[in-house]
């Protein structure tokens, strides 16, 4: 399946990307996603605490499965305000 | 009105717009950009939004505050890019009947904002900037 993925704040420095396609197998839960991009981006490896996550807008744990998701977004701690 | 924009904040046009004449509050939150953080001088800030998200998450927040203290309207704005010293970062008005609700729930929307809505602020110094994360 093809997961539209999106970095943000310093998640996005690190990954030297806003956003990028990728195909993961169906069985790929939000976990398992976050190990694919570490190994594509090496600097996200260097990334500590487990960031926030976001499957279609809404925040997910990190054993959401991705079946039927098309975007997941990479949330540093927010700063709003 | 709940939206992100670049253009700094009218306060007066957003208490405004919460404002109906059932309303005898509208208590008004200004999030302003200081020019010191931790000790240093901060020359300006810079916002990034997951901006679908965010707005979408600000809703839900004005519909909550709505519900949990019957407030007629909530009302808010947030910055995205570049922010100066003094300007207002976030916007928030709150309308009700009488000024406890209004005080109260605006108190909540800013706070909830800050814990969950996906923005986060860049800061600019002499020499550099960085990403402020969970604050």
């Amino acid at each position: 399946m093809i997961v539209r993925i999106l970095y943000f704040a310093s998640l996005k420095d690190r990954a030297v990307a806003s956003e990028e396609t990728i195909e993961v197998p169906e069985t790929c839960d939000v976990a398992g996603l976050w190990a694919i991009v570490q190994e594509r981006h090496p600097r996200l490896r260097e990334v500590t605490t487990r960031p926030l996550a976001a499957c279609d807008m809404t925040y997910a744990a990190w054993d959401r499965p991705l079946g039927g998701v098309l975007e997941v977004a990479f949330l540093p701690p927010v700063s709003g305000g | 009105m709940i939206r992100l924009q670049a253009d700094p904040i009218d306060a007066a046009a957003l208490a405004a717009d919460a404002r109906g004449d059932g309303d005898g509050a509208v208590s008004l939150f200004l999030g302003t950009v200081r020019d010191v953080n931790a000790g240093r001088r901060v020359l300006f800030l810079e916002y990034e939004a997951y901006a679908r998200m965010a707005e979408r998450e600000m809703e839900r927040i004005a519909a909550e505050a709505i519900v949990r203290f019957g407030v007629t309207k909530v009302a808010m704005i947030h910055r995205v890019g570049r922010v100066e010293i003094g300007e207002a970062s976030v916007a928030i008005a709150v309308a009700a009947p009488h000024r406890a609700p209004a005080m109260d729930a605006c108190r909540f929307v800013i706070d909830t904002l800050k814990a969950n809505v996906p923005i986060w602020k860049r800061e600019h110094f002499d020499g550099g900037a960085v990403w402020v994360e969970g604050v």
